[in-house]
């Protein structure tokens, strides 16, 4: 799905990630983790062509994201869900609108009673007609999900998806995520909540990539 | 291309609504090309009016003049018949043909009445002399009309109609560049409008490139709705401009001097095309807006 070629990246600065190598095969699930400030969020991005590797190869469904033009990106991320760490909605138009927005630009129009299916997924059943700055932080995060999932994508990137969450409302978002997973989709997700993964090994097959000296490396059991 | 203009044109009022409502960039559109069509009109009309009045001019100089006969009565008969023979034998002149009488008193009735009694004044006898396409030396007629008969005058009206044909062609000219003015301001106005509100709307912007909308999308959501406000309010202005030119004083036929600041005929529905081009002129200003702010984000 999405592959890795001994990638590099800097701001401008220092190198902040380098010789990174790695595979997400279809179905898989990861969890990206590291201390904060060590590139977690530049990885994601990376990964769905916001950024494009200073050195090194970034494959994206088997297309090198160097020979995308602007329009091939806006393809493939209808392709990839993504849930950003700080999530951004159109705060004028009601949550509903806000799930179905990536159906909505690229000409399709969905079932509405798939997207109301899907909001009483993520238990915002009553929330359709609410604007986003109405919600809590908890919602927010949920409808990121659903809006990530609604164009039925292969691979699910969320960034700190429980950031700000506690942990009961964690457990909620990551159970979505482990149904996503056990329907085919290939997850990753980014977060340095340990216990989070630790929780989440439990319910499935999930392999942990860990930051550390700017080089990505799959961490054993010694979480 | 078929795509965009159909993402163009289409009234996907959800797709409308992405751009959220806002309210300065909206009537500063609108009221710009009301405001700006409406000067349109005029240049319009003063350019198509000075045009009219260069051809008029530019015409008559090059078709006539008038030979003006002062003498004595009896002296009369003799100089006219003498000038007669000298444009009869100058190069450069088509025809010469002396005023009757009764065409003297229809072109005096205007200013005296149909009543002159014409044979009671020394009037002056007129001849009228049609100009042959290459031209004559009018120097060099004047000085042998005063050796043939010293009562003509040659009148080949140049001296004060020359600088009228000059300035109607300049005034014509001025409108157009005007016209030129009007739609660069217009389209330098819009522009600032649209990057105005392409800076306000930065997030929705980002928002929709995450959810993986197209430039073309994108750009299309704020090109709609700049160029439907662009044609509503030169559409308005157009009207106000053309109830503008319509209530203009009518002017006085008998002058025929100005032939007045207004269309005619067809040319009342030159002012409907500003509309459309308006538009036009909102469309390409604000795509290229658009584009160029799109390209900086990722
Ligand atoms: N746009 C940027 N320009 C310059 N430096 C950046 C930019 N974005 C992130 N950084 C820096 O890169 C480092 C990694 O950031 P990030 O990938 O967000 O880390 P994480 O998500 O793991 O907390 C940080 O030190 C951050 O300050
Ligand atoms: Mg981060």
């Amino acid at each position: 799905m999405i592959a890795f070629d001994n990638v590099a990246y800097n701001y401008g600065g220092g190198e902040l990630l380098s010789e990174v190598s790695l595979r997400l095969a279809p179905g898989s699930f990861h969890f990206l983790t590291g201390p904060s400030g060590a590139g977690k969020t530049t990885f994601l991005k990376l990964a769905y062509a916001e950024l494009l590797p200073t050195a090194g190869r970034v494959t994206i469904f088997d297309r090198e994201v160097r020979g995308l033009t602007r329009d091939d990106v806006a393809l493939t991320r209808r392709r990839i869900g993504v849930v950003h760490q700080d999530v951004q909605f159109l705060d004028h138009l009601p949550l509903a609108a806000n799930v179905a927005m990536p159906l909505m630009v690229s000409g399709r129009t969905g079932d509405p009673r798939d997207l109301t299916d899907l909001l009483q997924w993520v238990g915002l059943g009553q929330l359709g007609d609410a604007l986003p700055p109405q919600l809590s932080g908890g919602e927010r995060q949920r409808a990121a999900l659903a809006r990530a999932v609604i164009m039925g994508p292969d691979v699910i990137l969320a960034d700190e998806p429980t950031g700000n969450l506690d942990w009961e409302m964690s457990l909620r978002l990551l159970t979505l995520l482990v149904e996503l997973n056990k329907m085919g989709k290939t997850i990753l997700v980014a977060t340095h909540d340990l216990n989070l993964i630790r929780t989440a090994k439990n319910q499935v097959a999930a392999r942990v990539l860990r930051i550390r000296n700017r080089r990505i490396q799959l961490a054993g059991a010694d979480l | 291309m078929i795509r965009r203009l159909r993402l163009l044109v289409t009234p996907d009022r959800q797709a409308d609504r992405v751009v959220p409502p806002s309210g300065h960039s909206a009537w500063l559109t609108g009221f710009t090309a009301g405001a700006m069509t409406f000067l349109a009109v005029f240049a319009l009309a003063l350019s198509l009016a000075s045009g009219r009045l260069a051809d008029r001019w530019a015409d008559a100089l090059a078709r006539t003049a008038t030979v003006r006969i002062s003498a004595p009565a009896e002296q009369m008969e003799i100089q006219t018949a003498a000038v007669l023979a000298v444009l009869s034998t100058t190069p450069g002149i088509a025809s010469a043909r002396a005023l009757t009488p009764d065409e003297q008193k229809a072109l005096l009735a205007p200013w005296f009445g149909p009543d002159l009694p014409l044979d009671a004044l020394p009037l002056p006898q007129l001849i009228e002399v049609t100009e042959a396409p290459e031209g004559y030396d009018g120097e060099g007629l004047r000085q042998r009309l005063m050796a043939e008969a010293p009562g003509a005058v040659l009148d080949d009206h140049s001296r004060w109609r020359r600088p009228l044909a000059t300035a109607a062609a300049r005034l014509n000219l001025l409108g157009g560049l005007s016209l030129l003015l009007i739609g660069a301001t217009m389209a330098a106005m819009i522009t600032l409008a649209a990057n105005a509100s392409l800076a306000a709307n930065a997030q929705v912007i980002r928002v929709l490139r995450i959810v993986g909308a197209q430039d073309d999308y994108i750009a299309a959501a704020f090109v709609r709705r700049f160029t439907l406000r662009a044609l509503a309010g030169s559409g308005i202005g157009a009207l106000a401009g053309l109830i503008g030119v319509a209530l203009l004083p009518p002017v006085d036929e008998a002058g025929g001097f100005l032939t007045g600041l207004g269309f005619q005929g067809a040319g009342w529905l030159l002012p409907l095309l500003l509309p459309p081009i308006a538009a036009a002129v909102a469309l390409l200003a604000t795509r290229a807006a658009a584009f160029r702010k799109l390209r900086e984000l990722p």
